[in-house]
């Protein structure tokens, strides 16, 4: 700003970069201690904050290879952490593919047809979106439980059954799309109606070529909120195997078993993938948050 | 927003030829989906589930109808997102409403007609007839021996491969040569109990043990009143509908009971029965303190931080802004989990370090303000950064024009920030700050992870803790604790949902504003 004067100017700078860096050391405290105690022999805490000797055992066991201790003998793995990252991993791709499916077909109709009822989906699809889903749980646990005496690929304990039941959050997908397709060039339909092209060509054609960039930022999207989904998962998936790691991770602080330096590792270990995704992604969530539920 | 309206109709350009190898594969794809579902419609349906029958059955038809019929063109695009979302959202709020007018729970789990069988199901071994018995391998199939003195009786030649038999046996008078050893019969126990023999007095007998066949018979028979006798000593159970058990002799009730719908017993249960109401009472209006600060304080530090970020003649914002995002970018399962850990009473590090600095070990567990001071702590560390995100994309919208005129008449910092720039960045947060007050009013995994809604409220009737939010504790109402009470807990929920469905419509209607507001700026 012009009129400010330099010498509150260079004090103003040296507080606001104090403060920011007392900031983020506060915040990044839990990781700090989380990695050091990732290091640290044994599952409790022993008086150091930087362990003084390193051991690898937890990172050993993360990675599901027995570890010897010094004293000879071997460690067994707790839980198969690498098993349930690939399930998340499995479950997110396959459930996002899937909400990517539903929600752009919709949001192409949204956007590009005119039909009984319309304003009125609309509206409802982002008022049942608030909807606390970990209260309906029992009515899910119900449901899959009722289809699994069907057929068990989509009862409880299913991979399948959450990935049918997560294939309903696209509430708002459904909106950030139909915000994108909303600023494409009518003309664009135009000049492909005229060409002949049904409405399913204009959008295979036409659409989907032109919307490559939200698609994917939708499809990181509800990655991200799969992988971390909790309630629905751990009332569908009772089997440690078939565990995501939302689940499973929760399995190594438990007040008998507390293997808090296992734990260390392996959420280091599995958080890190996911974080990556989030920061390659987040300058295009920020606009998709703001801008998709927003727009009219 | 002026795109044309493309009509449902094909357009007219296309020459409409007579069956198109498209149209083949689209006829057959629908009939086999259709089948697909019959089968499960008649599953559910045979397994006592009606509801979902009929739902699968109207999804059947749905889909015959909408990708059968040239006139649904339109409704193709949306009928598979719609009819996700009422399947797996809509359907499960009205189920656990309905279910919250049943006495569903772990004492009354099943149908009335699966309690029934069970208890027509179960039998008794009539000790006087055990014998011993032994099998004998034959060509093509095995015998049964029960030995009688020096003889015995012997059945014909059977297949023992777990598919109800009934053999016949006849005297003979001397034991076969050799019988099966011991460990080998035990291999067929599961095949063995498919088998039954008919003795020459035309009574039948069946495996009673690893060594002994014996008469069984039932338990209970069921009168034509629909009351089950025992036909050992004569007294009956009959069914109460009204409570979803049978009633013994003496009136009392025999596990296991069966839904049956009990009116608005729950929801009297939960706002009159002053051992449920009283720690509800207290838990929602924790949920409401905790939803309400949760807001405040992230949306507070967020745009601290954002503001201090947007400063021009700050450097270096690209490493702070992801260092300061990180808590967003970990999975919150994850650091919650953490915060778990190190908020331990005896093995956390916070106390560790708060011990070395200061010598004290604060309850962070066992103190229910503590406690709750955990819960909003790790809440707004979770939470600040999308605040502090969105509130930067608010901030670039701000005229520079504003702030220089506001450094022209004197203005500070800390003035400028409260009458230039918060009244311009806080109607289009409106929306978002109800949103994240609905998210906060239900963070159910928060409270789940982090401290299970721990410590407990002293002397209630159900387990309820100081730090759960209605969601948390409805949740434990349905899953962990014992004597799971899903109707209870859908009696709760169906409260909630109302609570939920006015935040609901407050922030569509704020949204709406905020649109038409964009749409005269």
């Amino acid at each position: 700003m012009i009129v400010e004067h330099p010498r509150s100017l260079l004090w103003r700078k040296f507080l606001a970069h104090g403060f920011l860096i007392c900031f983020i050391a506060l915040i990044l405290f839990p990781f700090l201690i989380v990695l050091s105690i990732s290091f640290r022999p044994g599952n409790f805490s022993t008086g150091d904050l930087i362990p003084r000797v390193i051991s690898l055992e937890h990172w050993s066991l993360a990675f599901g290879i027995p570890y010897e201790m010094p004293n000879g003998t071997v460690a067994q793995p707790p839980f198969p952490v690498i098993l349930w990252l690939w399930n998340s991993v499995k479950i997110g791709v396959i459930a996002s593919a899937g909400i990517l499916m539903l929600s752009m077909t919709a949001a192409y109709a949204f956007s590009r047809m005119r039909f009984k009822g319309r304003g009125f989906i609309l509206d409802g699809l982002l008022i049942i979106q608030m909807f606390p889903a970990a209260l309906t749980v029992i009515a899910l646990y119900t449901i899959f439980d009722a289809l699994g005496n069907v057929t068990p690929i989509f009862g409880v304990d299913s991979h399948w059954s959450l990935i049918l039941s997560y294939l309903s959050a696209i509430t708002l997908h459904i909106w950030t799309i139909k915000g994108y397709f909303d600023s494409i060039d009518p003309a664009m339909d135009k000049a492909a109606q005229i060409d002949g092209a049904t409405p399913w060509q204009t959008f295979r054609y036409v659409f989907l070529p032109m919307s490559v960039p939200i698609l994917a930022v939708v499809f990181v999207l509800s990655f991200i909120f799969l992988v971390t989904e909790y309630p629905a998962a751990a009332v569908l998936l009772r089997e440690t195997d078939n565990m995501t790691l939302a689940v499973g991770a929760r399995q190594y602080l438990y007040d008998q078993r507390y293997l808090w330096g296992d734990f260390a590792a392996a959420a280091i270990l599995s958080g890190l993938p996911i974080t990556l995704v989030f920061l390659l992604a987040q300058r295009y969530l920020v606009s998709g948050l703001s801008e998709g539920g927003v727009k009219g | 927003m002026t795109a044309p309206a493309l009509s449902g109709d094909r357009p007219a350009a296309l020459p409409k030829l007579s069956l198109k190898l498209g149209d083949i594969i689209r006829i057959a794809v629908i009939g086999l989906i259709a089948l697909g579902l019959m089968y499960v419609v008649w599953g559910l349906y045979l397994a006592g589930e009606p509801l979902f029958a009929v739902v699968v059955m109207a999804l059947l038809i749905g889909i015959v109808v909408v990708f059968g019929a040239r006139q649904f063109y339109t409704g193709r695009f949306v009928f598979p997102a719609v009819t996700t979302v009422l399947i797996f959202i809509a359907l499960p709020v009205l189920y656990t409403s309905y279910v919250g007018f049943t006495n569903y729970g772990a004492r009354n789990l099943l149908t009335f007609d699966r309690v029934t069988d069970q208890f027509l199901k179960q039998r008794e071994i009539d000790k006087s007839t055990e014998r011993p018995f032994a099998m004998v391998a034959a060509d093509g199939g095995y015998q049964l021996f029960l030995p009688e003195g020096e003889g015995g009786l012997i059945s014909e030649v059977f297949q023992l491969d777990g598919a109800p038999v009934t053999v016949t046996l006849q005297p003979v008078a001397a034991a076969p040569g050799e019988t099966m050893p011991m460990k080998d019969v035990v291999k067929f126990r599961a095949q063995l109990s498919a088998v039954s023999a008919r003795l020459p007095d035309g009574s039948e007998i069946q495996s009673s043990g690893l060594r002994s066949f014996a008469k069984i018979t039932s338990v209970y028979q069921r009168q034509d009143d629909g009351a089950l006798l025992n036909i050992a000593d004569g007294s009956r159970l009959t069914p109460d509908q009204s409570v979803g058990f049978y009633r013994n002799d003496a009136g009392q009730t025999v596990a296991p009971g069966w839904r049956v719908h009990v009116g608005f017993d729950n929801f009297r249960r939960v706002l009159f029965n002053d051992g449920i109401r009283e720690p509800m009472f207290q838990i929602f209006l924790w949920t409401v303190v905790f939803a309400t600060l949760s807001m405040v304080l992230t949306f507070t530090v967020g745009i601290l931080l954002a503001s201090v970020l947007q400063w021009e003649h700050l450097r270096g914002k690209a490493i702070y802004r992801i260092l300061l995002i990180l808590p967003y970018a970990v999975p919150a399962f994850i650091s919650i989990l953490v915060f778990r850990g190190l908020f331990n009473q005896n093995f956390g590090e916070i106390n560790l370090i708060l011990n070395a600095l200061f010598g004290i070990k604060p309850n962070w567990g066992t103190d229910p303000n503590l406690a709750r001071a955990t819960t909003l702590i790790v809440n707004t560390w979770l939470g600040y950064p999308y605040m502090m995100l969105i509130g930067m994309g608010y901030l670039q919208s701000v005229p520079s024009e504003h702030y220089k005129a506001a450094a022209l008449e004197g203005s500070g910092p800390v003035r400028t920030f409260f009458s230039v720039t918060l009244p311009q960045i806080l109607p289009p947060f409106v929306p978002l700050l109800i949103s994240n007050f609905a998210f906060n009013f239900n963070n159910v995994v928060l409270i789940l992870l982090l401290t299970r809604g721990l410590p407990d409220i002293p002397g209630t009737q159900i387990p309820a803790g100081q730090t759960d939010l209605l969601g948390s504790f409805t949740y434990r109402i349905s899953f962990q604790d014992a004597g799971q009470s899903f109707g209870l807990a859908g009696a709760i929920s169906t409260l909630i949902f109302i609570i939920v469905g006015i935040i609901a419509y407050a922030n569509f209607v704020a949204l709406r504003r905020a649109a038409e507001a964009r749409g005269r700026g």
